[in-house]
């Protein structure tokens, strides 16, 4: 049993990762809104960067900004990587968003089901 | 006595702040955690939060569309400028070590530029990303 | 451990609600939460980065959007059984996968011992910058960081050609 509890300490990161891609992911597929689309897709780049930091993560180590008091520090280069992601996801949210408004000034309405029963893509 | 006058007073009482904690998060990126992005971000926050509180009329009589527009080209052309500088002092493109006379100051030199490239495109984006939405509405 | 059901709690949330401007709040208070996270998995620059974007400039612009667009999402049509079978299944697989995978924290992985220390040793040699992500981000990394600037720049461009309106009368279509 208590074999089973540290198994569950040692992933339960990992799985509220998957958990968390699996419900972004379930959101932009089965919702019709977009805007909700969107944050759904939002909620499944965030759960990626959690994906991409904790196994960087050393216990009993530093954040990898070198002082002479420290000397075991976490692994920077995921947090390079993901602060660059963060970035490109808010310039992909921008420029989704923006569709999104002009979708409706030219269909009148952002659900999906609507936009095809107007006659789609004309 | 109108709804958000306590909006109103914290945020004239926040902006200074905003502005020097945005400034001194790029400028001290080297030895605290912070650079470019984050400081583009809180300072483009600032002026959408100036924006939001006061009206999109004076906040573009501070900073016009045209001025925005031009800091967002004027970002990745210093950073452009950093790496042609690099190449043509005899390097490849982006090294820093041949900008000074020792590597360690060429690298100082070269990651400071580039970080205030960063802030500027990423403070003009933002800003102006804010613009076009909120001017959509009227 | 706590902060990671919070935020599972807030997710479900998000996906059940259907009045928007209760879910767009309910995605800032995740974004929060996420960079409380990182804090705790020591991603310091990161979680400042995701601080500021995420509870802050995501939040403002998908509130602009809302204002523009309606704010309530209408009942679905047909109960979604399919994509919640396929999101089941691919959550069952993943965790799978993760049963082999190395425990939390440990120092001896392959992703923590070659290139990552290898950063931290060369930077203040090399650069005298103390702080390893930004000189990694900045001077080893620099040409991604340019890409980075130029997605930024391109985001910013693509937004004004679809959402600015000529002031002389004429509605940009």
């Amino acid at each position: 049993m208590s074999e089973y509890l540290s198994e569950v300490v040692d992933h339960y990161n990992q799985w509220i990762t998957i958990f968390l891609m699996v419900a972004g992911l379930y959101v932009v597929v089965a919702r019709g809104n977009m805007v909700k689309k969107l944050v759904g897709l939002s909620i499944f780049q965030t759960s990626v960067y959690l994906l991409y930091i904790s196994p960087g993560k050393i216990l009993g180590g530093t954040p990898p900004i070198l002082a002479d008091d420290f000397a075991v520090y976490s692994n920077p280069l995921p947090h390079v990587l993901i602060l660059t992601a963060i970035v490109v996801g808010v310039a992909t949210l921008a420029l989704g968003l923006g569709l999104v408004v002009r979708i409706n000034e030219a269909y009148g309405t952002v659900e999906e089901d609507e936009i095809f029963d107007k006659g789609g893509s004309e | 006595m109108r709804l958000d006058v306590v909006l109103r007073v914290v945020t004239k009482l926040l902006l200074p702040f905003m502005v020097v904690f945005g400034f001194y998060v790029q400028f001290h990126g080297e030895i605290s955690p912070g650079g470019g992005f984050q400081a583009g971000v809180i300072i483009g926050a600032a002026v959408i939060l100036y924006a939001i509180m006061f009206g999109l009329d004076r906040a573009m009589r501070v900073l016009s569309v045209s001025v925005v527009e031009k800091m967002i080209s004027l970002g990745v052309l210093l950073y452009l400028g950093t790496g042609f500088v690099g190449m043509l002092k005899g390097g490849e493109f982006l090294n820093y070590s041949v900008l000074e006379h020792d590597p360690i100051g060429g690298q100082h030199l070269g990651i400071t530029l580039i970080e205030l490239g960063v802030l500027v495109t990423v403070a003009g984006t933002m800003i102006a990303i804010f613009y076009a939405f909120a001017g959509r509405g009227r | 451990m706590v902060l990671l059901t919070m935020m599972a709690a807030v997710v479900i949330g998000v996906v059940r609600l259907r009045n928007l401007f209760a879910v767009v709040i309910l995605s800032s208070i995740y974004s929060f939460l996420m960079a409380s996270v990182l804090i705790v998995l020591d991603a310091v620059d990161v979680a400042m980065t995701e601080a500021a974007v995420g509870a802050g400039v995501s939040t403002v612009l998908m509130l602009a959007a809302l204002y523009l667009t309606k704010s309530e999402e209408a009942a679905p049509r047909h109960t979604p059984l399919l994509p919640m079978f396929v999101a089941v299944v691919i959550g069952a697989a993943l965790v799978y996968g993760t049963i082999d995978m190395p425990p939390f924290g440990s120092p001896d992985t392959p992703m923590n011992t070659h290139v990552g220390s290898g950063y931290l040793d060369r930077s203040i040699p090399e650069t005298g910058v103390p702080n390893v992500v930004s000189s990694v981000l900045a001077s080893y990394r620099g040409f991604d960081t340019l890409g980075e600037t130029v997605v930024v720049f391109t985001a910013g461009i693509g937004v004004l050609l679809l959402l600015r309106r000529n002031r002389r009368g004429k509605t940009g279509e």
